[in-house]
């Protein structure tokens, strides 16, 4: 039985039926005991909250400021204008969807075989196979583009090692350049997928894969019907950890796209070094900022992230 | 073989059948590890241009390095940035996990986004924003200024690491220990911590190294004196490829290595 | 244990108005219960009941919004749960896995600065209690389910606790072994002497270990009295058809008689004049083909039956009687009980002593 206030109480007591009175004996007492114990508790985030405060909160709120001084130093949306006005904005932004997009699509189709590869293994061989995925993950970005500029370089061993086997006649150009940047970035990116869509995939119930066979799929059949779709949460999680992670890329097409592939983020920053421009680098970060939002947001509205992303299920 | 006969998913696909995935995920995994792998013996060569294999075998680069005031004066600054921010950031991750955890509270989710926030926003907004900001602060430069600010990138890792462990963590064993006698505190610090150290030190190694490994607020924020390994290195690459990266890359993967390793092994125990 | 010391090893509960609410809901609404010192008081109900957020206000786990709760005289509702001296067994045991089996005993002890020697001798007394001698050195995880579950239950009252609270604490276990632990639970208690409070949804768990059964459904207490007065008179409908097998039959009401067809069954106990009834039937009480039986003391039915069912040590039939209710009669497999095996689609007459006949309110026809 449910019910909304002391009203109904008193209700059921004029027709006859024996309900005690609501009791109010220590309600005062006890929920400002609650309330002290549960701010004590959230006291604990305060120090974290602080340094979010100096790192992120005022610095970005400060951007966001600047964006709207113009030259002039009076609020002005000049800024935002020239994005409109000028090609080079938009060829940065479609350079940076492209970049983003196409190492996405990289990283599913190399790292679903290999986190369906990890999710058959018995447990005990996990271990070591994941290592292949961890430690690039726990091994610095910047060396690992380092170590693509050298391999890819005219006289690296990639090079050497094509023309050696016939591949290619004489060198070509494989770093400064998209190529170069999009195997960067995959190479970078891949563990990020291959961790969420691993963990959904050990989620999967194998007596599924019994019943469906057992209810006369085929191999092929019961995973393309089965498996996929039950993957498929982790898989996007995933590809939007990583889609969002190129958004704001620096290091990666900086080094490897040596000044040909221009994102949002190294444009921030020649700006900064060339003209010294806070309005105009604020105005970039600040869309940059806003359309990594717009797809978390469109993302988490159509697919529920929260569950696939934190693991609450 | 009969191995290969054997089955090896539940739909009864055998070993044999599944072949091309098996190669098709060993290439993968060869991608992903060697490329890192093949700098190290890059690092030992002679020559100033890198070679693979060197002709000539050297510890030139090695020499080069240790023997540099710039890249000793740069690793002994990240080194100490990266102890700083693995202390501050465990801890206050560690608290703020555990608080938001157990609390329930309608506020305890927002708390939780907005701490992870410098997951989601990009490192080149915050690294010109703290710029910016730390400028009017007087933080730039200083030690101090980069530890806040990568303690604000790690924490949301330390976050994630504790309250998993948190999740498989049975909190009755804190309520049996506060019913037995023990005040809350003593409870966290003699059941919960013990059996959640392994997340801890996880979490732990995992700022160092992302304190370590960072590169585009270091670029910005710190300089001069405080020039952190990292941006030295950045410059160093987009100028020219100085075989001593070559050097300094190969002990960096060889620690991070080390750690991993290490998390793994104490995580099986 | 003599008896003296069971008096001041024991302290009575007494809660007053305790109320919960989450939004609408009421998890617990305005709960009055007297816990007698020394007392086995089982709260039984469904899952979601309150139960459990009953018996954890009582540790001070759960804050309610409102209410009373004494440990004797004292007022205990704003004490922090680390205060309140309760020992508490958890469903998972909530065992210490970085301690073993003594340290898990010790650790109430050292919390009370207890010193080192008479540590130890209590530990040990504490594991003669539960029967696990010499297994102080034993990891957690190399324990039984049933050794775990005397670890947690050791722990619980190795610091001398007034009061005792257990929270489905045999509900992992298998069948056998959770009988005979309620068995050895109900004998532990009645050596410590302790004021214990037993949450449980296993009905026969609660008959068999309580002095009394606090019967809860949606946060407020239905009925509170020993087992027998359960079973064999519950005050309501809902207690009824909790507790064992039953079938309900409504009753038909002229003035202050009931009557099931044309045959009178009761008068009704008191008279909020639109309060429905219903007959209880318990299955173990019906007989079949009772032969010559006086009108006056037994009420008879027929039916035809529907279905015979062996079930080992009993045997049950399904009739449907000729008012199309259905019921069922239990009878053992051990006494040759005439007509028990009676095929189905016979003609059966069944009969009830009406001593036997339980009436409860059904509700309000009026809502």
């Amino acid at each position: 039985m449910s019910k909304t206030s002391a009203e109904t109480v008193v209700e059921n007591n004029q027709t006859g039926n024996q309900f005690p009175a609501v009791s109010d004996d220590n309600r005062v007492a006890l929920a400002e005991q609650e309330k002290r114990e549960q701010w004590k508790l959230l006291s604990l985030t305060f120090p974290a909250l602080v340094v979010i405060a100096l790192v992120i909160l005022i610095p970005v709120g400060w951007l966001f400021y600047l964006s709207f001084i113009g030259k002039a130093g009076g609020f002005s949306l000049e800024n935002y204008q020239k994005m409109i006005e000028y090609k080079s904005y938009a060829r940065t932004f479609t350079t940076t969807f492209q970049v983003s997009f196409l190492t996405t699509l990289i990283c599913i189709l190399l790292g679903y075989p290999l986190a369906y590869f990890l999710a058959q293994l018995p447990g005990r061989w996990v271990g070591f196979f994941m290592l292949a995925v961890l430690l690039p993950f726990w091994t610095s970005l910047l060396v690992r583009t380092y170590a693509w500029l050298v391999l890819l370089q005219r006289k690296g061993i990639i090079n050497d090692f094509a023309i050696n086997m016939g591949l290619w006649e004489s060198p070509i150009k494989l770093v400064h350049n998209m190529t170069g940047t999009l195997i960067g970035m995959a190479h970078i990116m891949l563990p990020f997928l291959v961790l969420p869509l691993y963990n959904a995939m050990k989620k999967i119930d194998r007596d599924m894969m019994h019943a469906a066979s057992n209810l006369g799929a085929s191999p092929a059949r019961a995973f393309w019907t089965v498996y996929m779709p039950l993957s498929l949460p982790g898989m996007v999680a995933g590809s939007l950890i990583v889609f969002v992670l190129c958004l704001g890329f620096y290091v990666t097409p900086a080094v490897l796209g040596g000044g040909r592939v221009i994102m949002v983020s190294t444009q921030i920053t020649a700006i900064l070094e060339n003209q010294f421009n806070w309005g105009a680098a604020s105005a970039l970060g600040v869309v940059l900022l806003i359309a990594t939002l717009l797809v978390l947001f469109i993302a988490g509205r159509v697919l529920k992230l929260d569950a696939a992303l934190f693991g609450k299920s | 073989m009969s191995w290969w006969r054997t089955p090896a998913s539940s739909t009864q696909v055998t070993h044999g059948g599944r072949l091309w995935l098996y190669v098709l995920a060993a290439i993968i995994m060869i991608l992903l590890i060697i490329p890192t792998f093949l700098v190290i013996p890059m690092s030992f060569s002679d020559s100033q241009y890198l070679e693979f294999p060197p002709e000539t075998w050297s510890l030139r680069w090695y020499n080069e390095y240790f023997g540099s005031r710039k890249w000793m004066r740069a690793t002994v600054v990240s080194l100490k940035i990266a102890t700083a921010t693995m202390m501050v950031a465990t801890i206050l991750g560690t608290m703020a996990a555990y608080a938001l955890f157990v609390s329930g509270h309608r506020l305890a989710k927002r708390i939780f986004m907005l701490l992870i926030t410098p997951m989601i926003v990009p490192v080149i907004l915050i690294a010109i924003g703290t710029f910016y900001a730390f400028g009017k602060f007087g933080l730039n430069n200083t030690l101090t200024g980069l530890v806040i600010a990568h303690t604000a990138l790690a924490t949301p890792l330390v976050m994630i690491v504790i309250t998993a462990a948190l999740r498989s963590y049975d909190l009755n064993q804190e309520r049996v220990a506060v019913s037995l006698g023990a005040t809350r505190i003593k409870a966290f610090f003699q059941i919960t911590l013990p059996q959640i150290k392994f997340s801890v030190v996880t979490a732990a190694l995992l700022s160092f190294l992302t304190s370590f490994d960072e590169v585009i607020v270091a670029i910005f924020v710190s300089g001069g004196s405080t020039a952190t390994l990292t941006k030295h290195m950045f410059s160093a690459l987009r100028d020219y490829i100085d075989p001593t990266i070559a050097a300094i890359s190969t002990i960096m993967v060889l620690v991070s290595t080390v750690l991993l390793l290490l998390t793994q092994a104490i995580g099986k125990k | 244990m003599n008896e003296s010391s069971i008096v001041d090893s024991a302290l009575p509960i007494s809660i007053r108005g305790l109320t919960k609410q989450y939004g609408q809901l009421y998890a617990l609404d305005t709960v009055d219960l007297d816990i007698k010192s020394g007392e086995f008081l089982t709260l039984l109900g469904p899952s979601g009941s309150g139960k459990t957020t009953l018996l954890m206000a009582i540790a001070g786990f759960n804050r309610p919004d409102a209410g009373s709760i004494r440990f004797g005289d004292k007022e205990m509702i704003l004490t922090p749960p680390h205060k309140r001296e309760v020992g508490m067994v958890f469903q998972s045991y909530a065992l210490f896995p970085h301690m073993s089996v003594a340290e898990n005993i010790a650790y109430p002890l050292k919390l009370r600065r207890v010193n080192k020697s008479e540590r130890r001798e209590r530990v040990n007394k504490a594991l003669d209690t539960v029967q696990l001698s010499g297994l102080g050195e034993r990891h957690i995880d190399q324990l039984s389910g049933g050794q775990r579950q005397r670890v947690a239950l050791a722990r619980a009252f190795v610091f001398e606790p007034r009061i005792l609270l257990m929270d489905e604490p045999l509900s992992a276990l298998d069948k056998k072994l959770r009988e005979r632990m309620q068995i050895e639970l109900k004998d532990l208690h009645r050596q410590l002497g302790v004021t214990t409070v037993y949450v449980t949804h296993d009905q026969r768990e609660a008959l068999t270990m309580s002095d009394r059964i606090a019967v809860i459904d949606n946060g407020q207490l239905m009925q509170v009295d020993a087992p027998q007065v359960i079973y064999n008179q519950p005050s309501n409908a809902f207690v009824a058809d909790f507790i064992g097998e039953s079938t309900m039959i409504p009753l038909k009401r002229t003035g202050n008689e009931l009557f099931v067809g044309d045959e009178r069954v009761s008068s009704v106990p008191d008279t909020p004049a639109e309060t429905d009834w219903s007959l209880v039937i318990r299955p173990e009480r019906l007989m079949v083909e009772p032969g010559t039986a006086d009108r006056d003391s037994t009420l008879f039915f027929n039916g035809t039956v529907k279905e015979s069912v062996f079930q080992g040590e009993t045997a049950l039939l399904l009739v449907v009687l000729d008012d199309g209710t259905e019921v069922s009669v239990r009878s053992s497999t051990g006494t040759a009980t005439p007509g028990i095996t009676a095929n189905p689609g016979s003609q059966v007459q069944l009969a009830i002593f009406r001593r036997d006949i339980i009436v409860v309110p059904t509700g309000n026809s009026q809502r």
